[in-house]
């Protein structure tokens, strides 16, 4: 930001609201542009794909998140559903695709569902609420599934994980549509509208007359039920469902996405392409960190010192 | 109000509360007094049920052995549920405690291994004490979320730990019949190690200005500030505090397992806040005990021992899904019976 020039009328407030508001796009910019500098092999298609692909199952469930989060919440059941729903699966794929597709995303419906009950009627806090299905569901899945790996030979499956559509990933597709459908519904529908004034003020949302309870229901199981479709695309693209293993972490990395994508974590305002680009750039990161040999340990002590910072820099001033 | 991931002041519930029906109305604070009592002492109450039950309805649970196993078997884990008692009374969260202590656990091994019984105290406590201050440092002065920032914290110490052990390949051990694995073995010196840190918990939380400043802190942040309780240093204190602990804990297990065992403590963070959610403590903050979360700890301790050998057929998938559900069900209560509470 040091480039603008002062004497341009820019003060800095200005500045700061700037950054705030498209720091993460630019941040984004310049790493590519940087990735791209370091090694030209970054740019081909293959290499795009591929990080394309890896991307796609968190950015799905950073979007539920990033809804959640608008509220003031957090769920972090997500993971956990992942493998639920991955579990649940290939159990129903002698029906055809379709049926065990839409079994796993009811799953899903159904766990979101639980912790927005706790959340909606009996007002637990969302991170116990979440946290006590995180640790159940898990359990659920590896009992479902034995607790080990099996590999999912299904044609239809495999597609969905590896196959192409105008030279772009079948998922990256399905990733694309939900964030237009998640933008939309933030931006231009009245659930929207509620989700963002519960969020900033649920008592004030309440007395207003708003549905606060609906809302919150149907935000947690959005986020259940994106977290499934994240499952359902991780089994295609591993080509196995393993329990304990598949959606690891996923909760952290989906909250990392929303948060330096700029949804502050105090709810009242949902950034959803901020999101895209938060989950795009934590990819870009690891990605870059990879290729250059640098080793695991020293990639996750780099992304924290950089969540950190993103996050400082995203944050609302003035709130003392 | 600082921005935190935990909202430090509890709303009314989303019902206006019914307006007591005539002639209850003198009924009405008794009924608040014991749901308050049973949110604050649930806990043991639950805690000396179970043991009492499972004592009469098997003949394994009472015995030395298995109290033993239970009270220590734990690799001082419940030292962790402690630090986060006194970050939760604040209004904040130290997710990075399960990555502290695998880290704790690796430096203390390495210190053992490479400096003496000295080193591998001093080296884990140091890394501990000034992680937690970098953390509180963020969350007083930049006055970030304590959620983002222990999640930060969670990965960086999780990543530091690895490269110390070169990417989990190496693991150090600690010299048998070196002072420091001795603060480990058996039975007896653990337990007293445990009972010293939950004692001296327990005068901090209730016997200090310190303690205080921390209740009230949890309770209404700018009520305490404008009391001139010094907030911002309570807060990096609190998790200067965690993060000593949980480093302590990790060293001390590893004395115990005689070794940096680098895949420990990934979840770790969670069974705490859980024991202290079980504990009664709010994660609202404003109200706590240490003797709650000691309950809590020994709760989940007991249960887990209940369920290990009464189903231990079905395997630990079994078992993360009963605790899942008895935490879903605790929580649920706890929450009704704060609920109650506000009903005046």
């Amino acid at each position: 930001m040091t480039t603008l020039s002062w004497a341009g009328g820019m003060d800095r407030s200005r500045a700061r609201r700037l950054l705030q508001d498209y720091g993460v796009y630019a941040a984004l910019l310049l790493l590519f542009v940087v990735a791209v500098a370091l090694n030209g092999s970054f740019i081909e298609m293959s290499n795009l794909r591929a990080q394309l692909l890896q991307v796609t199952p968190v950015l799905v469930v950073a979007l539920g998140m990033s809804l959640v989060i608008g509220t003031e919440g957090i769920d972090l059941s997500v993971g956990a559903v992942i493998a639920l729903a991955a579990a649940v699966l290939p159990l129903y794929l002698g029906y055809g695709f379709g049926a065990s597709l839409v079994v796993a995303l009811v799953v899903g419906a159904v766990s979101g569902a639980l912790g927005g009950a706790m959340v909606a009627f009996v007002r637990v806090q969302p991170i116990v609420a979440t946290l006590s299905l995180m640790i159940g569901l898990r359990g659920l899945a590896n009992i479902i599934n034995g607790s080990s790996g099996k590999p999912v030979t299904d044609s239809t499956v495999a597609d969905l994980g590896t196959g192409n559509l105008a030279g772009i990933p079948v998922m990256t597709w399905i990733a694309v549509v939900c964030t237009v459908l998640t933008a939309l519904v933030v931006r231009r529908t009245t659930f929207g509208r509620q989700l963002v004034a519960i969020g900033d003020n649920r008592q004030a949302a309440r007395l207003a007359g708003l549905p606060v309870r609906r809302v919150l229901m149907t935000v947690y199981i959005v986020s259940g039920v994106l977290a499934a479709l994240a499952g359902v695309m991780l089994v295609g693209y591993s080509a196995e469902s393993d329990p304990s293993t598949v959606g690891l972490n996923y909760e952290l990395n989906a909250i990392t996405a929303v948060v330096v994508g700029g949804t502050p974590l105090t709810g009242g305002r949902v950034r959803v392409l901020g999101t895209v680009a938060g989950a795009l750039l934590m990819q870009l990161i690891s990605a870059v960190l990879q290729q250059h040999n640098i080793h695991q340990s020293y990639q996750q002590i780099i992304e924290a010192a950089l969540i950190c910072f993103a996050v400082y820099a995203a944050q609302e001033r003035g709130t003392r | 109000m600082s921005p935190t991931a935990v909202r430090p002041t509890a709303l009314p519930p989303d019902d206006p509360a019914p307006p007591p029906a005539g002639g209850q109305a003198a009924a009405t604070p008794l009924r608040e007094r014991v749901a308050h009592q049973l949110q604050r002492r649930g806990a043991p109450v639950v805690l000396v049920l179970v043991a009492v039950i499972a004592s009469i309805s098997s003949s394994t649970f009472p015995t030395w052995s298995n109290i033993s196993s239970i009270l220590v078997g734990n690799n001082f884990v419940w030292l962790l549920a402690l630090g986060m008692t006194f970050v939760i009374i604040t209004g904040g969260i130290d997710l990075s405690v399960g990555s502290m202590y695998a880290l704790g656990g690796v430096l203390g091994a390495y210190g053992a291994q490479h400096g003496g019984s000295l080193v591998a105290l001093v080296l884990p406590i140091a890394v501990g004490a000034a992680w937690g201050t970098v953390q509180g440092l963020l969350v007083a002065r930049a006055r970030m979320a304590p959620f983002i920032v222990t999640l930060a914290g969670l990965l960086g110490a999780r990543g530091l730990m690895q490269a110390i052990s070169n990417e989990g390949a190496t693991t150090y051990i600690v010299p048998k019949n070196s002072f420091f694995a001795s603060l480990g073995s058996g039975t007896w010196v653990p337990l007293l190690i445990l009972a010293v840190f939950f004692a001296a918990g327990t005068v901090l939380l209730a016997r200090t200005r310190f303690g205080a400043t921390l209740t009230a802190m949890g309770g209404n942040e700018n009520a305490a500030v404008l009391m001139g309780l010094p907030v911002a240093r309570a807060k990096v204190l609190v998790y200067l505090l965690s993060g000593t602990v949980a480093a302590t804990a990790g060293a001390l297990g590893a004395a115990r397992l005689q070794s940096g065992v680098t895949t420990i403590g990934v979840g770790y963070e969670l069974t705490a806040i859980a024991s202290v959610v079980i504990g009664g403590t709010l994660l609202t903050g404003g109200s706590g005990t240490v003797g709650g979360t000691l309950s809590g700890v020994l709760l989940l301790g007991v249960l887990h021992n209940l369920i290990d050998s009464h189903f231990s057929q079905y395997g630990s998938a079994f078992t993360d899904l009963v605790n899942g559900a008895f935490l879903a069900v605790v929580v649920l209560l706890q929450t009704l019976l704060s609920r109650t509470q506000q009903l005046s």
